[in-house]
């Protein structure tokens, strides 16, 4: 559980800054978005397994790992909902006279937050997936009872389903905080 | 000599190419010869599970996407996808159905289905409907439509899933050892044979074969991409910017 929410806050908050870095500088888009992308080929296992050399056996490393899996999912998203902000907007922002720093908190991020949301929800699932596989760096999780004893159907079936249900609520959680946080978005809809 | 001084790496990266005595002292272990033969039976595994899931799910991607309807099975699927772990899916057929490569090959194919139905969907609805049209008034058959004018524009998104599919197939090979079949997960699920030197090992050839995979299907994918629309790629950024500015500020002043 804890396994999966920590790196989702850590990848939200360093994804989002390079995003606006990117969107600021926008020479440096390819540059984060190849290499967000790199860090996401990476098999698991390998990750779990080469950190473990650097950053030693346990939880760190294991955060470190989901961390840079939540990136590509979270920063793509960022930088396409930053994209998408219609350029009318922008400019009638600009007219009424509000200054780069407030078009960006005021109309940019606002406009894409449902964008930034689907990113951040797809990140959730996958990341307690990827949990799964946690225990290779020694941080345990509910992958360790699956691998335990693979023949053994009860843990590994219920294992799976609480990883599923864990993915699920998450994504709930998620999709509630967009709507408490763009309740605008309802308004429209209604 | 070099090797040396890069501690646990070295020593891996010695594994890769020079056979050593395992750690029980019983066989031979690591060397150029085995880790080819994990690495072949690795990339075998995860190609005909790859290619069977694509043979099953695009044709049904393309055809919802064709008559645009099931929307909701279409996404959903990817949504339900995402939420299986892929190691309780493999352990889970292994526990079931027992060991074997045709039981790892299925999980297998099911891990890779849902970004492939999904990006097949998307990218056929993803197709202008104006072109859809100008193709109908022409005269094609809804099939002709589907293959000739939908399925090529839709191509690089469909290839698109199947990359992701393939990457993370090959990384979810990593655990067939579970069912008996070598793959270059071996060494990293038995560390008390290969040391730790040939789990780190396999590690390292398991991210560069993935990478290998993700790269060649790159190229592959370009390849694919038809010229009209990476002309209109190349074209857009500025063109199309400037023409829908001007036609606003025409509508403004008149």
């Amino acid at each position: 559980m804890q396994l999966s929410v920590v790196p989702l806050l850590i990848g939200f908050v360093v994804a989002t800054a390079l995003a606006l870095l990117a969107h600021r500088y926008s020479f440096l888009g390819p540059v984060f978005l190849g290499f967000v992308s790199a860090l996401f080929t990476v098999p698991s296992i390998a990750f779990y397994l080469i950190l473990l050399n650097v950053t030693g056996r346990g939880y760190a490393t294991a955060v470190v790992v989901l961390t840079a899996y939540t990136l590509v999912l979270i920063y793509r998203n960022v930088a396409t909902g930053l994209q998408e902000v219609p350029q009318d907007m922008v400019d009638a922002a600009e007219g009424m006279g509000l200054t780069r720093r407030q078009i960006l908190f005021r109309v940019e991020l606002p406009m894409a937050l449902p964008t930034i949301f689907a990113g951040l929800r797809i990140a959730a699932s996958s990341t307690v997936g990827i949990a799964g596989f946690a225990f290779f760096a020694g941080a345990g999780g509910l992958g360790a009872e699956i691998f335990a004893d693979p023949t053994f159907r009860g843990n590994v079936v219920a294992a799976s389903v609480l990883m599923i249900l864990l993915a699920t609520v998450l994504e709930v959680v998620v999709l509630a905080a967009e709507r408490a946080f763009t309740p605008w978005e309802r308004a429209v809809r209604g | 000599m070099i090797l040396a001084t890069l501690g646990p790496f070295g020593d891996a990266i010695d594994f890769i190419f020079h056979q050593r005595v395992s750690q029980a002292g019983t066989v031979h272990v690591g060397g150029l010869a085995e880790m080819w033969d994990l690495t072949y039976t690795h990339l075998k595994l995860a190609l005909a599970a790859t290619l069977i899931a694509t043979a099953l799910a695009m044709p049904l991607g393309i055809w919802l996407g064709h008559i645009g309807r099931y929307q909701f099975l279409a996404t959903s699927t990817s949504n339900v996808g995402r939420a299986i772990p892929a190691l309780g899916l493999v352990v889970f057929f292994i526990a079931f159905l027992g060991v074997g490569f045709l039981n790892v090959c299925v999980a297998l194919v099911l891990l890779a289905i849902p970004p492939i139905i999904t990006n097949s969907y998307v990218g056929i609805r993803g197709v202008d409907p104006e072109t859809v049209d100008a193709a109908r008034g022409n005269g094609l058959t809804e099939r002709q439509i589907a293959l000739q004018v939908e399925l090529p524009m839709a191509l690089p998104t469909i290839m698109g899933g199947i990359r992701i599919s393939l990457v993370s197939v090959i990384a979810t090979a990593t655990i067939a050892p579970l069912a008996n079949v070598d793959t270059l997960g071996r060494p990293i699920i038995s560390p008390n044979v290969y040391g730790t030197a040939g789990q780190l090992a396999a590690c390292i050839v398991v991210a560069i074969v993935t990478f290998a995979a993700d790269a060649a299907f790159a190229a592959l994918q370009r390849s694919v991409t038809p010229e009209g629309l990476k002309l209109a790629e190349r074209g857009r950024p500025a063109g199309r910017r400037l023409a829908f500015l001007s036609s606003k500020r025409s509508i403004q002043t008149s």
